[in-house]
């Protein structure tokens, strides 16, 4: 047989493969991240069906996969969006990522995997899914909630954070040293910078450029741009993720709009397909081992974020009810760690790692929809006999500035 | 009356949020997504942070919630959504009228325009199918039926100085 027709009947299997599972993941009404996992776990080496030729596509699939995964991440914010939350909620941001990013730091260390791994299991477990949060926030009918801009705001700061997160990343797994690391995070920092002054000050240019009423031209135009600049992103050792992120950020408005809409489908395909790329490149027999580590770790870190998410509300002046709403929603990881402990395996760090990754974000991506609708009821339920405080009587209750209100006119600042 | 405040909080990722609070105090929200749907949101009485009712509408239906709640309409505006290609319209004359004390013979409305005027609205009660030799007055409201263009004739012609 032809090897371009095995190619085609295996990656066709593959992609039909995964649209029949997500079928079933919609049935049960909850992300296919997993069940994406899963496929790929059953797929790869030491699974039920080792693929042959389509293995070297699927790779490049999956580096498109997460640069569109961070492009549409970018395109989802303005770059005001960014410095605004950045300004008012850093503070919240730094909480975040002290108490959800130590916790996969210093199992890496007690595992005795290094510092690299630490760095890179403290990503993993650091970043909230936005997808899979958003997704919830509609299906329980709380996108009005007043808790719901802080949660959000703590997901944009995480994936700002992604920005420099990333390059520092790359340098760690590429093995630079103490001084090439260090150049290496100051061009990151510095291009990163450059990208959010010129998103803030030229956008409109920027997306002008870009803008064609004909969306094949605008699809090719976009796709075109954000390539080129995540290959020159990565030659600078900067991440190709990264890259494309601030493509999404410096593109704005309607060209945004229309961009997302053309890229959606894409995104998914290929988003699909990088998650497949990692459960084949992990060992169905290497979770086991891992598997404790990965529940305690899970443990932990759903607590540590119910705590992000109280705190933060809390900050925000919201009711005791909507700051355990607030914590329990933020739990769910997903594409991200997956798209953090990605970039260690194809370096080839520490072997355990990929499975450990798996089975944790497997378990919290499942649990995070459960902690989102019932955190608050149970909280409720054990601190009944103290009686919850209630919140100020609507009178008093001004929109609150840590919400980000903006009031026509001069805004008030606190 | 004061106005009511209306804040607005940008939701990343999701859109704009609108919140007004009521006279009595009862919170409502409506949440202008970015793909153009909207999301009107109630609040509880007993836990203000929480949506007791979150309604999701698309582009069509919020068309028709805010035909309901525009407050110039007294009754939703009927023919005007029919295919029929009519509209009823109400137009006021004003004090300064040049058919203030004319009689609706001499506007000629309906063989200029073809629109027919079905009512006239004078304080409290309404006149229907006034005859030719009815006089109008300033500041009657009459309701007008015809094709788009007619009736924009029709109101050029009632707003003469």
């Amino acid at each position: 047989m032809h090897s371009s027709a095995i190619f085609l009947i295996e990656f066709g299997a593959i992609i039909l493969g995964l649209g029949l599972l997500g079928r079933l993941a919609g049935r049960l009404q909850f992300s296919p991240i997993p069940l994406y996992l899963l496929a790929g776990l059953a797929f790869g080496e030491g699974g039920l069906l080792p693929l042959g030729t389509s293995e070297g596509f699927v790779a490049i699939g999956a580096e498109i996969g997460v640069i569109l995964l961070l492009l549409m991440l970018g395109l989802e914010y303005t770059a005001s969006d960014l410095v605004s939350n950045l300004k008012t909620q850093y503070p919240a941001g730094l909480v975040d990522a002290t108490l959800n990013a130590l916790p996969g730091a210093a199992m890496a260390l007690l595992l005795g995997w290094g510092p690299v791994a630490a760095v890179v299991l403290a990503g993993v477990t650091w970043i909230s899914s936005s997808g899979v949060i958003a997704k919830v926030l509609g299906d329980l009918g709380r996108l009005g909630n007043r808790e719901t801009p802080v949660i959000l705001s703590i997901l944009v700061l995480e994936d700002l954070s992604m920005a420099v997160y990333l390059p520092i990343l790359t340098a760690l797994l590429a093995g630079a040293g103490i001084a090439a690391g260090s150049l290496t995070l100051a061009i990151a920092l510095g291009v990163a910078g450059l990208v959010l002054v010129l998103a803030v000050r030229y956008g409109r240019h920027i997306s002008r450029f870009v803008s064609s009423d004909d969306p094949e031209k605008l699809l090719l135009v976009v796709l075109g741009l954000t390539l080129l600049v995540a290959g020159i992103a990565q030659q600078l050792q900067v991440s190709a993720a990264v890259g494309a992120f601030l493509v999404g950020i410096a593109l704005s408005g309607e060209v945004a709009e229309g961009a997302h809409n053309l890229l959606a489908p894409l995104r998914d395909l290929f988003a699909a397909v990088f998650f497949v790329f990692f459960g084949l490149h992990t060992d169905p027999a290497s979770i086991p081992p891992v598997l404790l580590p990965a529940l305690a770790l899970a443990v932990v870190t759903t607590a540590t974020k119910i705590a992000t998410g109280y705190w933060a509300a809390k900050r925000a002046d919201v009711g005791v009810k909507g700051r355990w709403r607030a914590g329990g929603t933020l739990v769910a990881r997903g594409e991200f760690s997956i798209v953090i402990a990605g970039l260690a395996v194809t370096a080839g760090i520490e072997p355990s790692l990929g499975p450990l990754a798996t089975a944790y974000v497997l378990i919290l991506v499942v649990v995070g929809p459960l902690t989102a609708r019932y955190t608050e009821p149970v909280a409720a339920f054990l601190t009944r006999r103290k009686g919850g405080s209630t919140p100020p009587p609507a009178t008093e209750r001004l929109p609150e500035e840590s919400a980000e209100t903006v009031r026509s006119g001069p805004a008030g600042t606190a | 009356m004061p106005a009511p405040r209306m804040s607005t909080t940008p939701l990343p990722g999701i859109g704009v949020q609108y919140d007004l609070t009521t006279r009595e105090h009862r919170h409502l929200s409506v949440i202008a997504h970015r793909d153009g749907t909207r999301t009107v949101n109630v609040y509880r009485a007993d836990d203000p942070d929480a949506c007791a009712q979150s309604l999701h509408l698309n582009e069509a239906e919020t068309a028709s919630l805010i035909d309901a709640l525009a407050p110039s309409h007294h009754s939703p505006n009927l023919l005007s959504t029919t295919d029929l290609g009519l509209v009823a319209e109400r137009i006021e004359l004003s004090s300064t009228s040049y058919w203030n004390g004319r009689v609706l013979g001499d506007t000629k409305m309906r063989t200029e325009t073809g629109a027919s005027l079905v009512a006239v609205l004078r304080r409290a009660q309404a006149v229907p199918s006034p005859t030719p030799d009815f006089r109008l007055a300033g500041g009657d409201i009459l309701i007008v039926i015809g094709t788009r263009e007619g009736v924009e004739a029709a109101a050029a012609i009632l707003g003469r100085e």
